[in-house]
């Protein structure tokens, strides 16, 4: 009875392997990307342009890519590091994919790059701003951007343009505290003089003190980074306390003027001053396309996070071009190594030292256009690698 | 000087909105017993009411308060007939799984209804930007956000203190099986003032907009600073809950402006001072039921 029990078992495991000996003869036709991304939570609007921008790029360019079909596999962290990690191990142990890509925010992709490093696949960041994520695996390449790439940039335009005192209003976390300090550095560095430097914490519901702050101060200009979200309360509040009529400008990286809900803040907003990657304004025909593309399918303007979804798809079918289909993790890192292309935010690049993005920072003003507010691209800084890397 | 009186007006702005927002939990938890943590979806409904009139149907700000309020203890009254009644008797431990199983649910309807991102009210103007008195700054939305608050609070002491409906509750709440021999309808009582408490909220979601920030979060985020505000203030009566609100409002606000880097936790470190030193709360009963 024992043995028969052992000997039934043994059958079902040859079964098992039997059919798992046929599966793969199918995978070799698909190449799957893993998806990760908060598609709920606080996170959510990051999750949801990039799934759509990268539905969009597949609707446009077709989903074979070198001989093979691309398979999306979409799982929702809600920008947890440890769901994450449970993530990126489910696919790459169970779903077998060749790539894992998205992650909403810098912990998120700081947990599954251990996973990419073991498992030697690709780990393409579409949204994470730190500059020392791309250090933590030799398989990890970004699309994105850095936030010391748009803080230096605002730091060295607002020092040319005659702003010397400066408030800060940072979000408690690694990339507010990263865009805080290459600010800094940046900014004292040209002669400015930082004159009040606050810390907000993250889940923050109520700017007030904190502006006070600022206004008390007397600075010229308040540099500020909230996640995306907040900022339409902030301008709000900003515009409320009376600190646009006492001549203090709103300045920073272009994340708190988010093109997702930029429209909605009303027009406290206009003339902040802001250093980004994208603007939905940008005037290249083939950004005309994707916007007008992206509004059809979806009904709302694409924001940063969306181009860098599009651009991150982009990547990761070049490369497999480029390899003629293999789907060797270490190849297709190389092939993806110095990548130059023309995305809807302007020309960009992968840096091959590093992996990381190298793009065109713009200096953008709100301004409204056809009764909508915008953010006007006025200055272009070229092909900016990641400063916050080849300091060190 | 004045960035201190600016600092209390904007304490006391930001405490009058967490009352109303918390002061119908104090009700169904002090008054009611019964633990209810979908408080918040509660006002994040009011919230996204008036901005749906407000935004894309063209209503006045304030003809579209009240309408918050009613919508709120509209699916309030239906909740407690349908649902709620059911868990009066049940333990703590049900009505905390039950409530919480609601708000989840809340925040995933109005996710997939009006989607994640963050939520604004077009004002009109007149309620917009700041104005000076003496030096003083004092923000048009937020006197606003004082004058109603403390006009229903007035309001609510009134009924609860000089009104029959007033003091069938109390009745009601002391001890219902007496109440009920009396002839007094107990569950009609509780299920009026659990809509009430549900409408407040709903008028508070609507008022926090601008401030707080609306989105299907909400009920979440907050749900944190409404227990608080009870555990604090004490639940046998709702002057607790509103020093209380007052005294976190204007110290938040204060921690935040003067030590910045501390801000965060002040609120939390007063809690558990004023927990420490009076477990009930600031104006608990003290002795057991």
């Amino acid at each position: 009875m024992f043995e028969r029990k052992i000997f039934s078992r043994t059958a079902a495991v040859a079964a098992i392997a039997g059919l798992a000996a046929v599966a793969p003869a199918k995978a070799e036709d698909t190449v799957k990307v893993g998806l990760i991304l908060p598609m709920t939570g606080g996170q959510a609007s990051t999750g949801k342009q990039i799934e759509n921008a990268i539905k969009l790029y597949m609707q446009q360019k077709g989903d074979t890519v070198a001989g093979k079909k691309v398979e999306i596999i979409v799982k929702d962290d809600a920008a947890i590091p440890d769901k994450t990690k449970t993530a990126a191990q489910e696919l790459i142990v169970n779903d077998k994919v060749n790539f894992i890509a998205g992650f909403g925010v810098t912990p998120a992709a700081l947990a599954a790059a251990p996973l990419a490093t073991q498992a030697k696949i690709p780990e393409v960041v579409m949204a994470a701003g730190t500059s020392i994520i791309t250090e933590r695996s030799p398989y990890i390449v970004r699309t994105s951007f850095t936030l010391a790439q748009s803080s230096t940039i605002i730091a060295d335009w607002a020092v040319r343009n005659g702003i010397k005192k400066v408030a800060t209003l940072t979000s408690d976390y690694a990339p507010g505290n990263d865009a805080l300090n290459f600010f800094k550095q940046n900014f004292t560095a040209g002669g400015g003089e930082v004159v009040e430097e606050v810390k907000t914490p993250l889940a923050n519901p109520d700017f007030a003190p904190f502006l006070q702050r600022m206004k008390d101060a007397k600075p010229d200009a308040i540099f500020v980074f909230v996640p995306a979200g907040q900022g339409g309360n902030f301008m709000k509040q900003y515009a409320e306390r009376g600190l646009d009529k006492a001549g203090i400008k709103v300045i920073g990286p272009g994340d708190v003027t988010d093109d997702d809900l930029l429209n909605n803040m009303g027009d406290a907003v206009l003339g902040t001053v802001t250093a980004h990657l994208y603007s939905a304004a940008h005037p290249s025909a083939m950004n005309k396309d994707f916007v007008a593309a992206y509004k059809k399918a979806f009904g709302n303007r694409p924001g940063f996070m969306a181009v860098s979804g599009y651009d991150g798809i982009h990547l990761i079918y070049e490369a497999l071009k480029k390899t003629g289909g293999d789907t060797n993790g270490d190849k297709l890192i190389e092939a993806m190594k110095g990548q130059k292309w023309e995305s809807p935010r302007g020309p960009i690049s992968i840096d091959p030292e590093t992996r990381d993005i190298v793009q065109n920072i713009y200096i953008r003003k709100v301004e409204k256009v056809d009764g909508e507010l915008y953010n006007v691209e006025f200055a272009t800084f070229e092909a900016v690698k990641d400063l916050g890397k080849t300091k060190k | 000087m004045t960035s201190i009186l600016t600092n209390l007006f904007d304490g006391v702005a930001y405490g009058m909105l967490l009352f109303v927002l918390a002061c119908g939990l104090a009700v169904t938890l002090g008054l009611m017993n019964f633990v209810n943590l979908a408080h918040g979806a509660f006002a994040m409904t009011g919230g996204y009411v008036c901005m749906v009139l407000v935004n894309r149907m063209g209503w006045p700000f304030f003809a579209a308060l009240p309408l918050a309020f009613v919508s709120s203890a509209a699916i309030g009254i239906a909740l407690e007939r349908t649902l709620y009644r059911h868990l009066y008797t049940r333990s703590h431990l049900d009505q905390v799984l039950f409530t919480i199983g609601l708000t989840f649910m809340s925040v995933a309807a109005v996710d997939y209804i009006q989607g994640s991102s963050r939520v604004f009210i077009n004002l009109p103007a007149a309620l917009q930007g700041q104005f000076d008195v003496f030096g003083v700054g004092i923000g048009r939305y937020r006197l606003m956000i004082i004058v109603i608050c403390g006009l229903l609070t007035i309001g609510l002491q009134m009924v609860l203190a000089k009104t029959r409906f007033g003091s069938r509750l109390r009745a009601a709440v002391d001890d219902p099986r007496a109440a009920s021999g009396l002839g007094i309808n107990v569950p009609q009582v509780f299920a009026f003032t659990f809509a009430f408490g549900c409408g407040l909220a709903g008028l508070g979601g609507a008022l926090s907009a601008e401030i707080l920030g609306l989105d299907p979060y909400f009920p979440l985020k907050f749900m944190i600073y409404f227990l608080i505000v009870v555990t604090v203030g004490g639940s046998s009566s709702i002057t607790g809950p509103f020093l209380a609100s007052l005294l976190l409002g204007i110290g938040d606000v204060a921690g935040k402006y003067y030590v910045p880097k501390m801000g965060p936790f002040v609120i939390y470190t007063m809690m558990i001072v004023i927990l420490i030193w009076r477990p009930n709360g600031l104006f608990g009963r003290t002795a057991a039921r």
